[in-house]
């Protein structure tokens, strides 16, 4: 039982909620207007309000504010879940809303990095608590009993004298109290609703198709729009005709709309490699997709230009861009050459060169990965109502934080004039934290004075950057005699950013050990794509341990519990940046839910990565009858602490592992002179049905740890796995994304 | 600009559109009908699979003028037995099948033609019907899943 204070004041609040490592700050109950002042008269209409996340309504409905956006990671069911344990209702009765944009009373809202569970768990526990016990207290006085004799079940509210009243027939009066000064959270074994499974809330609407996504956004007077942006990375509009398309029927205007003045510090979310656009506007979305093909441009080579940029922290940099148009084969090259050449060092343990040159083996390979499209299903779209004083803007993004300021700057408005509305998105993958679009749909509505709907095309979606980046990485590891891991040497290298973990496991595991980096500049943008560079870390470290291990003549799994135990009982360094009881779980329990050791002539492969403040084991089963990788199996092994929703949080391991699977398969995007070559689906490959696992087992390690991330983890080791169980099955390593290339020669 | 009467969700709709303009944006631009979705536009991910004649169809290679008295069936008429849902909505239930959701009108439109056609599918039937539909989150195998429990129910 843990009571929590609630009124001493902001920060003893913020404090409890704060979780290590995050950035989010959870809900601040405080500052949601909870009720009327005590001596009001009316209570709300329809709806009590009890805190920023709660209220009930007389019938018993209880509504849920789902702080975050939901591109299906099933918040919409998770949040009200955590709520509803604590508040004791009964689960028929949640109804779940998006929140609006409120930084004041939500906190930071936005899903991204596997937080949005992680960084709201404390708040809506809170908040469910707080609620419970109004409701108590509401009893307690209607009653003239004690507080504490007050027994809450399933929405009602019972006394021993035999009195009883449901939370709806309790909510106007709960509704006029003040905020409790302290709460009491439950004990976490006596959940009863957090660990089981709930259907997704948004579930049936989803499958009678009225599920609303941004794309589907319908405003009276509304007029669409797409853009048009340079064909290359480097290039920008020289001059335009745009004269016969604007005699197309259903065609209101045509014009450039220009972002990023020279002047401006972009922040996080304000990546993008073309500034200038040509928008084009009109009755229709094929109105407008047909005059799009009839505008006339010449490109012209992009000078070279510098802006300030700022990050989280309000840190600012000088971000140069070059004049180039660039190919793959360029990027490669200036990869290979800074592995050969001066990287900067970012972790050392011990002497290293003294270890490789006593090694009595020492295994070495590259490993390399293209640059990835994330193309959510949802094509990037969003909708903008721009008046003189202030503009509403809609649209699915991964938090309405990220363009609220940069919006507002480019309209000459104050930020407190322009209102952003989430919507559920149609997937994200990282995609949707950075939010040009938005911008742009804002300056054309501002421009044409209507309301307007934004929507990319494919094509346009898949060619305008913010990609997942390119490396290409170097490993090496020396084996003493006895064949123990003595030295590890990383060499990491990236087109524009390397991956970059260098106190995550082996650091910690092997005294000799050295972590080196380095960037080659490009004017090709990129972001976060699902588990951030962690999605090739993971797939180039896997496997080389793979290979190792098989060297060391151990098997995968024992070798690497054997240096997770090192790491456990007498870790070097200090700055390692994960458990190692944790991490070798889950690779006891993948291995003994599969029974590895009695796998025969079965060809699995095994992986297991930390990122996102969880683990995950995967071990894959392939068949290679056919040349091609048929997946007969996987079998997850993971520990994010308590799970939520355990059908949902199981889903969503499911996917990550197949994101994991397609990827790594197939994914690839290169250039040609600053020319994306693939720009729709028709060839850029996301794994179809045939090609997806037979079946997947997903396992939680049993935990009373408060939940770290989901939606990220199980996707990295998932690559990796792949690549070692089509070794077992041909006896062919994998080095180079996407695998499909290798096998097929 | 011309006059289309078209039989959607078996009712007789009236449009004035550009003859070429695919059936999608028919639906979704001049009938506000939304529940059919906009992918690739270029019949590679069958976001916006709709029944033509009880056939899956990409809605988005489907100009308005090639569909004359055909018979059109979006996710908001799939349940055209009042008062129940069609057994591929059932059965997405059943398996809590969406993640996001954007593909699922989608699956469930090729799921039902599929299963019209081949009332009881192997896993091979499914995956090779089914594999003209992108999920980008992944959910193929509760797709399959939910399809057999389909099969079961209809
Ligand atoms: S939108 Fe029609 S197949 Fe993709
Ligand atoms: S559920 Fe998101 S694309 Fe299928």
């Amino acid at each position: 039982m843990t009571i929590f204070k609630t009124a001493i004041g902001r920060r003893s609040f913020l404090k409890a909620t704060a979780t290590a490592g995050g950035l989010s700050l959870g809900f601040n109950l405080l500052a949601a207007p909870h009720t009327l002042a005590a001596d009001a008269k009316e209570a709300p209409s329809e709806w009590f309000e009890l805190n920023a996340i709660l209220s009930i309504h007389p019938s018993g409905d209880i509504e849920v504010n789902v702080a975050n956006p939901d591109f299906g990671q099933n918040l919409m069911t998770s949040f009200p879940m955590i709520a509803a344990e604590e508040m004791d209702a009964n689960w028929e009765d949640i109804r779940a809303v998006q929140a609006p944009y409120n930084a004041k009373k939500f906190g930071m809202q936005i899903s991204g990095g596997s937080w949005s569970v992680m960084n709201n768990w404390g708040g809506l526990r809170m908040a469910g608590a707080t609620a419970r016990q109004m409701m108590r207290t509401a009893a307690a006085n209607a009653w003239g009993v004690p507080v504490d004799e007050i027994h809450t079940e399933n929405s009602m509210l019972s006394h021993a004298s035999g009195k009883r009243a449901s939370y709806g027939e309790m909510a106007a009066a709960a509704a006029m109290l003040p905020l409790p000064k302290e709460a009491t959270l439950k004990d976490k074994a006596d959940f009863n609703i957090v660990g089981t499974s709930r259907k997704n809330l948004v579930g049936p609407s989803i499958v009678k198709g009225d599920a609303m996504f941004g794309i589907d956004v319908r405003q009276e007077g509304m007029l669409r729009a797409t853009v048009l942006h340079a064909p290359a990375f480097g290039m920008t509009i020289d001059s335009y005709d745009a004269s016969d398309a604007k005699k197309m029927p259903g065609i209101h205007d045509i014009f450039t709309i220009k972002l990023f003045p020279d002047d401006f510090v972009r922040g996080f979310s304000d990546v993008a490699a073309f500034r200038e656009v040509i928008a084009i506007v009109g009755d229709t979305t094929w109105h407008v997709l047909k005059a799009k093909k009839a505008i006339m441009v010449t490109w012209k080579l992009q000078e070279s230009y510098s802006y300030q940029s700022a990050d989280f922290f309000g840190n600012k940099s000088t971000v140069t861009v070059p004049k180039q148009v660039e190919s793959t084969t360029d990027h490669n090259k200036a990869m290979q050459a800074l592995i050969d050449g001066d990287m900067e060092q970012k972790r050392l343990d011990g002497d290293p060169s003294t270890a490789f040159a006593n090694a009595a083996k020492v295994v070495e390979r590259t490993y390399s990965a293209p640059f990835l499209a994330h193309n959510p299903m949802e094509p990037l779209n969003f909708f903008a109502d721009v008046g003189k004083e202030s503009a509403k803007l809609i649209g699915p993004h991964q938090g309405p934080v990220l363009a609220h300021n940069t919006v507002a700057a480019h309209l000459g408005m104050d930020p407190s004039k322009v209102e952003i509305v989430m919507t559920r998105m149609g997937g994200g993958f990282g995609r949707r934290l950075y939010l040009h679009f938005a911008t742009e749909v804002a300056l054309i509505s501002q421009h044409v004075q209507r309301p307007v709907h934004l929507t990319y095309d494919r094509e346009e979606d898949m060619t305008v950057g913010v990609y997942r980046p390119s490396y290409l990485i170097k490993l090496r590891a020396a084996l003493d005699a006895n064949n123990q891991l003595i030295g590890y040497h990383v060499r990491s290298a990236g087109v524009p950013e390397p991956c970059s973990f260098p106190n995550r496991f082996p650091a910690g595991a092997v005294d000799n050990f050295l972590w080196e980096e380095g960037s080659v500049a490009s004017n090709i943008t990129v972001g976060a794509f699902r588990a951030p560079n962690s999605n090739f870390m993971a797939t180039a470290e896997q496997c080389f341990l793979d290979e190792v291990a098989e060297t060391a003549g151990a098997d995968p799994i024992e070798f690497r519990l054997q240096l997770l135990e090192r790491a456990a009982n007498n870790p070097v360094g200090e700055k390692n940046d994960y458990d190692a009881n944790r991490y070798a779980g889950v690779l006891k329990l993948a291995r003994d839910k599969v029974n590895w050791n009695a796998r025969g002539d079965r060809a699995m492969g095994v992986a297991a990565y930390f990122c996102h403040n969880s683990y995950c084991c995967n071990i894959v089963e392939v068949d290679m009858a056919n040349g091609e990788p048929t997946v007969v199996n996987v079998t997850s092994a993971l520990d994010c602490g308590i799970v939520v929703n355990r059908d949902g949080a199981i889903n969503m391991a499911e996917g990550g592992i197949v994101d994991g699977i397609g990827n790594a398969m197939y994914g690839e995007l290169t250039f040609v002179e600053g020319v994306p070559q693939k720009r729709n689906l028709d060839n850029y490959r996301i794994i179809r049905m045939l090609e997806a696992p037979n079946n997947i087992d997903v396992h939680f390690v049993e935990s009373q740890i408060d939940p770290t991330g989901l939606g990220e983890p199980p996707m990295p080791p998932a690559m990796p796995a792949l690549a070692n169980a089509i070794y077992s099955a041909s006896g062919k390593r994998l080095y180079d994304q996407p695998f499909i290339k290798a096998l097929k020669g | 600009m011309a006059k289309y009467t078209l039989n959607i969700n078996q009712q007789a709709v009236t449009v004035d559109v550009d003859p070429d303009t695919p059936m999608l944006w028919v639906l979704r631009d001049s009938l506000d009908m939304v529940g059919t979705k906009f992918g690739c536009g270029a019949g590679a991910c069958g976001a916006c699979t709709v029944h033509i004649n009880g056939a899956a169809v990409r809605s988005c290679q489907l100009p308005v003028s090639a569909v004359g008295e055909a018979s059109v069936i979006t996710i908001e008429g799939l349940a055209y037995d009042a008062g129940r849902m069609h057994a591929v909505q059932e059965a997405w239930l059943e398996h809590d099948v969406a993640q996001c959701g954007y593909c699922q009108p989608g699956q469930m439109m090729s799921a039902a033609a599929l299963l019209a056609q081949i009332p009881d599918p192997s896993d091979a039937d499914i995956d090779q019907f089914m594999s003209g539909n992108i999920c980008r989150c992944g959910t193929y195998t509760r797709i399959r899943a939910a399809i057999k429990s389909a099969a079961q129910k209809a």
